[in-house]
């Protein structure tokens, strides 16, 4: 193996801090269980993407960040994913490792829903959390990556949706990563039981420029038969940071999850979304969209894979590459014997702005049965210069000009995002990262 | 302020080394309606080009001067906010980017830094426009051009060219595509223009547009050259006559620009 193979903490840490949250003991020995094989488990190999070399092992693992008693005490740059004129937020703030901040409204409340921090649900909801907890979707011995999440987790929110309960307004996390070395092994759960439905958006914010950290997400979305799930995210750690995330969901019968992912990290992130279509019927959209500048590297991998009968998958990958930004992105869409009558679609643009990017889409479908449809596209390329010819043939700047189509390239994704904040927001983000 | 003045002096232009262009001269004043007519294939769409500066065309002599300023050293944009527009024969589709947003930048862009127009007044003007245009107004919140019909895309570059409201407005074969009720819709879009301070030059290959907006010259395209000029009745002959005569007068056989130059 080529990393260090010494891992960053050692038993008795692990061991002390879930004692010191007061874990339940099955937490406890599952962390302990995956430290131990974290030792021996290679690490995750994104095709086309050496991640081998990538700091995953220098962070500090602890911090804690202040409680505030109101909103208005937020900087302005977390203020600004927040819709301010509401006042029946159901809202989550993850200040390091600590809640800053969490309301729910009382209707949801009653109904059942829960939305919290992971700490606070493993003492609330354990028997809940537990059945959930990296079963169904991710597997604690994936790799080492999967396994060191496991050991070391330290944040993250817990969000459940009883049988039967509809939820309009969105469900918000805001993960904000202030102290500039702490790692974020954040795992978040989003279970809507039968016939219930929700839309969740979260955001991850850091400003770490020179001061090395390390982000190891995993999220797990489960929707159960006749469920539907809509979730949204704004990944924007700095430069420091280097980011493996891990978003999966799995679909029961006739259950719908959609991903919306604004992907604007600015150090190197290998990022997977995977799908797993369980369920006859059930269905998947994977949009996302990402900027990549400097000499950042990203992988993209954004997989649904088809079990049910007539399931339906929809992968849509758009990335601006700049400076000397290289992104690999694989769209894929995988049919297993027996899923007839499904239809797998891929789909991957990539934009370059600069001679020294690089771009690589891949969309590949694996076809293990003979009576489904599907369709991919791909295209790297330059912006067109008829465009720009007929924009600034009306007076608009070539920089302008060249805005407008790189937001156009990336709004089939941007107006997908449901809050509008948080919409808002990416394009800002997009625009701060174009410009 | 009277209107501006274009002049276009023995204009070459080629494309990918091939000469289209061979010595275009007119001159267009505010208040004047010039229409070019000519067959397909003789040069009207690559003079039309060449003005608005495209990438593809390469002027390899002569010049364009609008109120005395080289208009070839200019950038595309900059020769859009000196006054000129283009109503191109074939609009770019750009997905993503809407009608409104993209006009508002257009107007934007003629308009000082501070000074842009409030959005309230902007969707005024633009419901006017489109209003006078018979358009449907779901088309502002369209993507630009994507999925329009020929006649929605024609409508579209004059409904940026009454919102612009340029010096001088170059159309390249307006008429194109439209029915006959499109085509009214569309000329008196362009005749509400008409005054002291505009001036226009029609590019068409048909007579009708002209039985719309009467031009004050006509000029006739062969070879990458104007052949012949004259008033509103010249426009009368080629429709009753065909371009036959033309070619009989001046000893041309063929009048598109030709394979070798
Ligand atoms: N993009 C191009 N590449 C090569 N030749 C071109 C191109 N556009 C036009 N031409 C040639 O230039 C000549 C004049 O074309 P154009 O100006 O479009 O004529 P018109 O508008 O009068 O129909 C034609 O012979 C055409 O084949
Ligand atoms: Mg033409």
């Amino acid at each position: 193996m080529t990393v260090d193979t010494k891992l960053p903490y050692e038993k008795d840490y692990v061991s002390k801090f879930s004692d010191e949250r007061n874990e339940p003991e099955w937490m406890k020995s599952l962390r302990l269980q995956a430290l131990e094989l974290a030792d021996s488990l290679p690490m995750p190999t994104p095709d086309k993407t050496n991640i081998t070399k990538w700091n995953f092992s220098q962070f500090k693992h602890k911090a804690e960040g202040q409680v505030i008693k109101s909103l208005d005490e937020l900087p302005d740059d977390i203020k600004v994913f927040i819709d301010m004129e509401n006042h029946d937020k159901n809202l989550v703030i993850q200040r390091n490792q600590s809640i800053a901040y969490k309301s729910l409204s009382s209707e949801l409340e009653k109904k059942g829903v829960i939305l919290t921090d992971i700490t606070t649900a493993l003492h609330e909801h354990s028997d809940l959390v537990q059945r959930y907890y990296m079963k169904d979707a991710v597997a604690i011995d994936e790799n080492r990556l999967s396994a060191l999440h496991t050991a070391l987790m330290n944040g993250g929110v817990f969000v459940y949706v009883p049988k039967g309960v509809v939820i309009e307004e969105p469900l918000q996390s805001i993960f904000w990563q202030e102290d500039n070395e702490v790692a974020t092994f954040n795992h978040v759960i989003v279970v809507a039981e039968e016939n219930s439905s929700l839309t969740y958006v979260e955001n991850y914010i850091s400003h770490n420029q020179d001061q090395q950290a390390v982000a190891n997400i995993v999220t797990e979305v489960i929707a159960h038969d006749n469920a539907s799930i809509s979730y949204g995210a704004v990944d924007n750690f700095a430069k420091g940071t280097t980011v493996y995330v891990n978003r999966r969901g799995v679909a029961y019968r006739n259950a719908t999850i959609d991903w919306a992912l604004g992907q604007m990290n600015d150090g190197h992130t290998a990022s997977e979304n995977i799908t797993h279509l369980i369920g006859d019927d059930s269905t998947s959209h994977a949009k996302t969209v990402t900027v990549g500048r400097g000499h950042q590297i990203q992988n993209f991998t954004a997989k649904i894979v088809h079990f049910g009968l007539a399931s339906e998958g929809y992968i849509l990958q758009h990335g601006v590459m700049k400076e000397s930004a290289s992104s690999v992105f694989n769209g894929i869409g995988k049919i297993e014997h027996g899923a007839s009558k499904s239809n797998a679609e891929q789909e991957s643009r990539v934009l370059m702005l600069s001679k020294d990017a690089r771009g690589d889409a891949n969309p590949i479908l694996l076809i293990d049965e003979d009576d489904v449809t599907a369709g991919h596209a791909a295209s790297v390329g330059r912006v067109d210069p008829i465009q720009m010819y007929y924009l600034m043939s009306r007076g608009i700047s070539k920089t302008e000009a060249e805005r407008l189509i790189i937001h156009g390239f990336l709004a089939p994704v941007v107006k997908e995002i449901p809050i509008k904040a948080v919409r808002e927001q990416l394009t800002q983000v997009i625009e701060g990262k174009v410009y | 302020m009277a209107g501006s003045i274009l002049e276009i002096k023995d204009l070459h232009v080629a494309i990918e080394d091939q000469e289209i262009l061979k010595g275009v001269n007119l001159t267009i004043k505010g208040g004047e309606f010039h229409a070019v007519m000519g067959p397909n294939g003789t040069g009207k769409s690559t003079l039309a080009s060449a003005i608005m500066g495209h990438p593809k065309y390469e002027v390899t002599k002569g010049s364009v001067l609008l109120d005395g300023e080289d208009v070839l050293e200019m950038e595309v944009d900059e020769r859009a906010q000196a006054g000129l527009f283009l109503a191109m024969q074939y609009p770019s589709e750009i997905s993503g980017v809407t009608t409104s947003d993209f006009l508002r930048s257009s107007i934007n862009a003629h308009r000082e830094e501070g000074d842009e127009i409030s959005l309230m007044k902007f969707i005024k003007e633009m419901d006017a426009a489109m209003d006078y245009l018979d358009m449907d107004k779901n088309m502002a919140q369209r993507y630009l051009n994507e999925g329009f019909s020929g006649g929605e895309k024609k409508r579209n570059e004059i409904l940026q060219l009454m919102m612009i409201k340029p010096a001088i407005g170059i159309l390249d074969e307006i008429d194109s595509g439209l029915d006959i009720d499109a085509l009214k819709v569309v000329s008196k879009g362009i005749n509400k223009l008409r005054s002291e301070s505009f001036g226009c030059l029609m590019i068409t290959h048909y007579q009708r547009l002209l039985d719309y907006i009467t031009p004050d010259y006509v000029h006739v395209m062969m070879q990458g050259r104007v052949v012949k000029s004259g008033g509103p009745e010249l426009a009368q002959r080629l429709e009753a006559e065909g371009y036959d005569w033309i070619k009989q007068e001046l000893g041309i056989e063929e009048e598109t620009v030709g394979q070798k130059a």
